[in-house]
């Protein structure tokens, strides 16, 4: 058995993802760990996180192309021969590893929580129905594609040691879907579904200018990616991307910090593997509380000034 | 039609597919059984999947603004599918329904899934766009829509929120996470998967639902699409359902708004180490 792991890059820098991975699959004592990296970047880094090899594509993936993503990886698979790829279930994640799967002829299972091998073979625990249920997948042959969602895995410690870089020659086709203009928040934050920390703000805002007044500013005082119950952004105080449910994103942070959020079943869904729940409702019989680790029965107006101000003293 | 399309450059024959199923309404709570084998379906009400839903009211306003001659849906399911397709899909205006319910094809993971999904498109005519959701809301992989677009040799554009054709050209705006959205173009034909946001889909009204009833639902075997069961053998093999593990009980914080808020930091701090 062999592990081949696709290690993110964001603006040349390696996202936590891809320790994160590597980590997971240097854990499962599986045979040797290789990583897949895509436009060049310091691959030999990886060695410090367990990789033994790094096999590279060199050019420029900036602009994300679906096809070049694809291309690369098959490119790189038949040089590595894994028996299973891993990668995040990032967009890429989502949009070119089941194309992957697809040209490979291979068995797929997407956004998982968990990993085993034992006895030779791969076992992937993933939930589905939002979270609602967990399921395990195997497979019937190798090599297979597991995608795992953020935050799933600790990061290892780094060690000294390098990975050996193989060059592995692959030339995009002319893009078919070309990308004519890029729109980015005013604010940069990393997206709900890799976010460490998260604020999330119900239909008892109220408004928009609410919702902005005491959600973003708490949030940016937490390091932390607003995230929006569906009530709230039905309601247009946020926007569709920030929406935290079965119908919205599924998130996996360490804090997650519902404000004004019922706990409405869809939205349970989305963030119940959240590590530490905290709830703030008027309503002692939200059944947010069920779920949360701490609860605070009061006013969200009141108590968020006051939560935000006690966490800027903290440093 | 080469004639015609020199005459009439505006009447381009496009025909859109949209692939949609059921699920649970995410309202429902799920309850797995006893034997791990799948969740307990007694009482649990399946609709059109989510996603799914904003996949045919797109086609649809294409339709209506001429953009797209005719709408088919494709699915994999049984009778209750067919039922809630009619109103969730034919009774909004899509043509017809066609629905693939060999047991192989109901068993099959994404892969086979998306197998059955193209030969279905394959073997209609005219088809220019494919629209579906970008996940199911039962088993969340965002997988089909990239697998079908492979298996169709066709571009694909996943979590779209802003879609438009022009000439056989589409614009669509996709959501590529942490707040950022891309702008993409390309030439048609090709598969796009809807996230939310896209559009609102409309209700059927009561009339439309009757006048669906008389709408065709064409049923293919898997010997019409070419295939076998042994093409449609899961590769990634589901088992072993079961709920979440229960979060251990966790507790309401006491005294006044202040001594409260202290708590909370402290203990974030130094019993959860979060902070």
């Amino acid at each position: 058995m062999s592990i081949l792991v696709l290690c993110e890059q964001e603006g040349g820098v390696f996202k936590k993802t891809a320790a994160e991975l590597l980590g997971l699959a240097t854990s499962l004592s599986a045979g040797p760990v290789a990583a897949a990296v895509l436009g060049g970047g310091d691959a030999a880094s990886l060695g410090a996180f367990g990789a033994s090899t790094a096999y590279v594509v060199d050019g420029d993936f900036g602009a994300y192309d679906g096809d070049a993503v694809t291309g690369a990886l098959a490119a790189i698979v038949a040089a590595a021969n894994p028996t299973l790829i891993l990668a995040p279930a990032s967009y890429a994640g989502r949009d070119a590893l089941p194309r992957l799967a697809a040209r490979l002829g291979c068995g797929l299972a997407a956004d998982c929580t968990g990993l085993t091998a034992a006895g030779g073979a791969f076992v992937a625990k993933r939930p589905v129905y939002a979270g609602k249920a967990l399921v395990d997948v195997r497979f019937a042959k190798g090599p297979a594609i597991v995608t795992v969602r953020a935050n799933s895995f600790p990061q290892p410690a780094a060690s000294g040691a390098a990975a050996s870089v193989v060059s592995v020659a692959f030339t995009p086709a002319a893009p078919r879907v070309s990308v004519s203009e890029r729109l980015t928040p005013s604010t940069a934050v990393v997206d709900l579904t890799e976010a460490d920390r998260i604020v999330t703000g119900g239909r008892s805002l109220g408004s928009k200018e609410k919702f902005d007044e005491v959600i973003r500013p708490l949030a940016a005082a937490l390091k932390a990616t607003p995230g929006a119950s569906r009530a709230a952004v039905d309601a247009g105080f946020a926007g569709h991307g920030d929406q935290v449910g079965q119908t919205g994103k599924v998130v996996n942070p360490t804090l997650y910090l519902a404000l004004g959020v019922s706990g409405a079943i869809q939205h349970l869904a989305g963030m119940r593997t959240s590590k530490v729940i905290v709830a703030v409702n008027k309503d002692a019989a939200a059944p947010i509380f069920e779920h949360a680790a701490y609860g605070i029965v009061g006013d969200l107006f009141e108590v968020a000034p006051k939560l935000q101000k006690a966490i800027a003293a903290l440093d | 039609m080469a004639l015609w399309g020199r005459i009439l450059p505006e009447e381009v024959p496009l025909n859109i597919a949209v692939c949609a199923k059921t699920a649970p309404d995410t309202a429902t709570p799920i309850r797995t059984k006893a034997d791990g084998s799948g969740i307990e379906t007694a009482g649990v009400k399946f609709v059109v999947s989510a996603y799914d839903a904003f996949a045919i009211e797109e086609a649809v306003q294409l339709k209506e603004k001429g953009a797209a001659a005719k709408v088919h849906v494709f699915s994999v399911g049984d009778d209750e599918a067919i039922n809630q397709l009619r109103s969730g899909a034919l009774a909004v205006g899509a043509d017809d329904l066609t629905v693939c319910q060999d047991a192989a094809a109901q068993g099959a993971d994404s892969l086979g899934t998306a197998r059955v999904l193209a030969a279905m498109i394959k073997g209609t005519a005219d088809i220019g766009l494919v629209l579906l959701g970008n996940k199911a809301t039962d088993f969340d992989s965002s997988a089909v829509p990239s697998m079908l677009a492979e298996l169709l040799g066709w571009p694909v554009v996943t979590m779209v929120t802003a879609f438009s054709i022009e000439g056989g050209n589409f614009k669509a705006t996709r959501n590529v996470g942490g707040g950022v959205s891309e702008v993409v173009t390309g030439a048609l034909p090709a598969v796009i998967s809807a996230d939310k946001g896209l559009n609102s889909p409309r209700l059927a009204k009561l009339p439309d639902i009757v006048k669906s009833k008389t709408k065709p639902v064409h049923k293919k075997a898997l010997a019409d699409l070419a295939l076998t069961a042994a093409d449609l053998a899961p590769l990634a093999i589901t088992s072993t359902f079961a709920p979440p593990p229960p979060r251990p009980k966790g507790r309401i914080l006491a005294g006044d708004i202040d001594t409260q808020v202290a708590e909370l930091v402290r203990l974030l701090r130094d019993e959860a180490k979060v902070l």
